[in-house]
């Protein structure tokens, strides 16, 4: 390959590779990089992936199997955005991005990329499950097709498929109800967001996806979006822009923060137990909001305790960039997921809140995996609300 | 499969050991100038044992063993010369003890400066350990192996003199301690035993460091740095003489560089202060500034650039970018502070000649006993040529260091054949008779500190 054809080969070089990307915020650990804390070798932390990506761009290395695991396993959490101090920073996961785009280009990808990208291919989304299942996740509920209302609730592939992430999108949907406000839903006419395949580097196929969906809302004349997932927040506030899509798009927790008073439940009282909250990398990092779920956790009565790294330090569980499918970060006591999971149940907490369906899968999977199911539960924070007395 | 791969795969576990192509290449390489030497092995050991068996299986094998902390040395002391194994010993970093009353911490070697810091934030905000003028992610263990010093330097000397013991794995695979730990007593003291000074100083070529208990020292609630600038370099020796008369500073730091323009052929004195209440940090102000310095002031020799700025901790440092190119790397010496007007004159000179803008920094050791000098060159790592010219000012730099009486700090090989070459015979054969009678294998690191 020509390094003239990479996007970033006027800068990549700057890395020194310091190891300030490897830190959260209050310096707790060289951990907060989720797949150098998984593998804890250099060649897999941010400074080390850059060093790489350029040794492939010169030549001095060649591509491998390997080199392209180590490139796919950035989760794209932005940590290391947040932490390098130098000017070139904010591009340091666009510069990771490229180079998947150059190995999307040359067909030189690991199977679980190619099979994900392909599946969103043909079936609109990243499982290979038919576009006819989709709307399973509204079985029994009361949801109205979008036919004009005032918003569009958007659930994404995980929250349409997943069986766990379907109850999210479920208890979403309830409380949507409860606050009265108009919203529809697409069932099977909804398709992938496509953030992850801009995560992934395929760029052609996030303009397809991108211009599909934008057609598709403008045709339904669609305005203002909730989403259940961050990751489809994301790409329909950053992404959607550059081919034309315009809408005002908001996360779930941002709505219903301001309805409050019309979502009141008659649950379990909170009694004092204590609730900790992990924040979803595309909601936090990426588009830096921190406060809406907090507000909706405090609401309910329980004590919310913060984990050491939250907020812009929060370490990612490590599903992002495809992750949540691709899985090159699982398989490890070290996997990002159960560090977190481990760190949740340090603070006493016996509920760890997310916001996000990626996260709760993954978390959820770790909490079985680290045997700690009788002790805590993760739970979509829409899920604490409905079950909770405000 | 390669033999030595499975062994290291049987001690560490498969998924921390590797000898692909992408590892070879990333542990070839560090920040500075060194031209890149790939290891054979890569493996990532987890405790002292397990650094223990890699050692015993590398003698066997007679293959070296390259121990790397935060592979920040920026003098490619953690490059593996003759190939062999590079350990990296990040995932040793846990803390196994903090005797608040005694005023120590105990951890293992591949701890980041990043995370002992925030550790005694969270759990003793009373109490800090030195920090380097290094990034976080450097390690405790590759600091205090090559005498690095921090910011409570002048009132407390080298991190390497805040040791209160130590565990070592030799090049022979035992694991020893040192200090009162050796004993079984707590690891509260590193004297009065027999001194067995064998390890700090020698870049990991005696043995690998796995735990350190570390001196921990007040840290007070009120930090503050204030700077005082002087146009004639003449003048920091004395002014530095009076401030540590004082004795009231945390930290002495006195620097002179080209970018930006309000540093350029000024000498700036960085002084921390410290205190508990607004009186103790008054008092230190009037005793620094209105008696010990005043007559400067009056004169017009000097002033106060600054007051009560903020200290970060951990320090982020953004001055190894300003050539935009990700290369940096410095000649650290150790001078007498007296020589201060001369080594910023002869850095000078040497930046010049080679096309970089100056950076000449000394913080103070001790109460004016020494002052550690770097002379730094920035470089693009993408422009051969601008490699080329930081290798060859940093080379010309070791020259004039030991031309002006000064001591190399963690030098590169170059430096090291230089000092060896001016060390007293006697002295230069104990280091050989110590190192072969620990190595006798010559597995450990070797190409550093090597005496033909």
């Amino acid at each position: 390959m020509s390094l003239a054809e990479y996007k970033y080969q006027d800068i990549i070089h700057r890395c020194f590779r310091c190891g300030y990307c490897k830190f959260p915020t209050d310096w707790d650990d060289v951990t907060n990089c989720p797949a150098y804390a998984r593998y804890r070798l250099e060649s897999y932390s941010t400074g080390g992936r850059l060093w790489l990506i350029r040794a492939w761009l010169t030549g001095e290395i060649q591509w491998s199997q390997h080199l392209a695991e180590i490139v796919y396993s950035c989760a794209a959490c932005k940590n290391c955005v947040e932490k390098c101090p130098l000017s070139f920073h904010n591009d340091i996961v666009n510069m990771i991005i490229a180079a998947k785009n150059e190995m999307v280009e040359l067909g030189l990808l690991p199977a679980p990329v190619k099979k994900f990208l392909q599946n969103i291919q043909l079936h609109g989304n990243p499982y290979g499950l038919p576009a006819k299942r989709r709307k399973a996740w509204m079985d029994g509920l009361n949801i109205e097709s979008y036919h004009g209302q005032e918003y569009l609730y958007y659930v994404g592939c995980e929250g349409a498929y997943d069986t766990r992430a379907q109850l999210a999108a479920r208890a979403v949907a309830t409380l949507l109800l409860k606050t009265g406000i108009s919203f529809g839903a697409l069932g099977n006419d909804e398709a992938c967001d496509g953030n992850e395949v801009e995560m992934l580097g395929e760029d052609g196929l996030v303009e397809l996806v991108a211009e599909k969906n934008i057609k598709n809302f403008q045709k339904l004349g669609i305005k203002k979006i909730i989403t259940l997932s961050p990751h489809a927040y994301n790409a329909f506030k950053n992404i959607y822009p550059r081919f034309g899509g315009e809408f005002k798009v908001f996360h779930y927790t941002q709505v219903l923060q301001d309805l409050l008073d019309r979502i009141k439940q008659d649950g379990q009282s909170a009694q004092g137990a204590k609730v900790t909250y992990h924040d979803p990398c595309f909601l936090g990092r990426w588009n830096s909001e921190y406060e809406a779920p907090r507000t909706l956790l405090k609401a309910t009565g329980f004590q919310l305790i913060e984990m050491p790294r939250n907020k812009r330090g929060a370490l990612c569980c490590g599903g992002g960039g495809g992750n949540f499918v691709t899985d090159f970060l699982g398989g490890s006591e070290e996997s990002p997921a159960r560090i977190r999971v481990r760190e949740a149940h340090a603070t006493g907490a016996t509920i760890l809140a997310v916001a996000c369906p990626n996260c709760l899968t993954m978390l959820e999977d770790a909490v079985k995996v680290e045997g700690l199911e009788e002790e805590l539960m993760v739970k979509d924070i829409a899920e604490i609300l409905i079950e909770s007395k405000q | 499969m390669d033999p030595i791969y499975r062994a290291l795969a049987e001690i560490v576990g498969e998924e921390y050991v590797s000898d692909q192509p992408e590892e070879l290449f990333t542990y070839s390489k560090d920040l500075g100038t060194s031209e890149p030497i790939q290891p054979d092995y890569v493996a990532a050991p987890k405790t002292a044992e397990q650094v223990s068996r890699i050692v015993r299986m590398a003698n066997q094998k007679k293959v070296p063993v390259v121990p790397l902390g935060g592979g920040i040395s920026l003098a490619g002391l953690a490059l593996p010369l003759r190939g062999g194994i590079t350990l990296d010993l990040k995932r040793m970093d846990g803390i196994i003890e903090l005797n608040e009353k005694s005023r120590y911490i105990v951890v293992e070697a591949g701890i980041s400066h990043g995370k002992l810091t925030s550790y005694l934030h969270r759990h003793a905000p009373h109490l800090m350990h030195s920090e380097p003028g290094a990034p976080p992610a450097a390690t405790i263990g590759g600091n205090v192996v090559i005498h690095g010093q921090g910011d409570l330097a002048h009132p407390y000397g080298f991190n390497s003199d805040m040791i209160n013991g130590m565990e070592v794995v030799l090049p022979t695979g035992e694991i020893c301690r040192f200090g009162s730990c050796a004993i079984g007593s707590g690891w509260y003291t590193l004297h009065p035993l027999p001194d067995l000074g064998l390890f700090l100083g020698w870049s990991g070529s005696t043995g690998i460091l796995t735990k350190i208990s570390l001196r921990l020292f007040p840290c007070k609630k009120i930090r503050e740095m204030d700077i005082f600038v002087v146009e004639d370099e003449e003048l920091v020796p004395d002014i530095l003489y009076e401030l540590t008369h004082a004795g009231m500073a945390e930290d002495l730091v006195a620097w002179s560089q080209e970018i930006p323009p309000y540093g350029n052929r000024l000498h700036h004195i960085n002084i921390n202060i410290t205190g508990d209440s607004r009186e103790e940090m008054e008092f230190k102000r009037h005793l620094m500034f209105d008696i010990r310095l005043a007559r400067y002031i009056q004169d017009g020799v000097g002033g106060i650039a600054a007051v009560s700025q903020d200290i970060e901790r951990p320090q982020i440092s953004k001055s190894a970018d300003w050539k935009k190119g990700g290369g940096f790397e410095y000649v650290g010496s150790i001078m007498p502070v007296s020589a201060y007007p001369e080594c910023y004159r002869r850095g000078m000179e040497i930046s010049i000649r080679h096309h970089i803008p100056y950076t000449i920094l000394g913080r103070v050791i001790g109460s004016a006993h020494g002052m550690m000098f770097s002379y730094s060159y920035a470089f693009n790592r993408a422009d051969p040529e601008t490699v080329r010219q930081a290798r060859e000012a940093l080379h010309e730099t070791d020259h004039m260091v030991l031309e002006i009486g000064g001591t190399i700090w963690k030098p590169a090989v170059y430096g090291q054949q230089l000092v060896m070459e001016r060390m007293d015979p006697n002295t230069l054969q104990l280091m050989k008779k110590v190192k072969t009678l620990l190595d006798p294998n010559n597995i450990m690191n070797p190409g550093n500190w090597e005496v033909n």
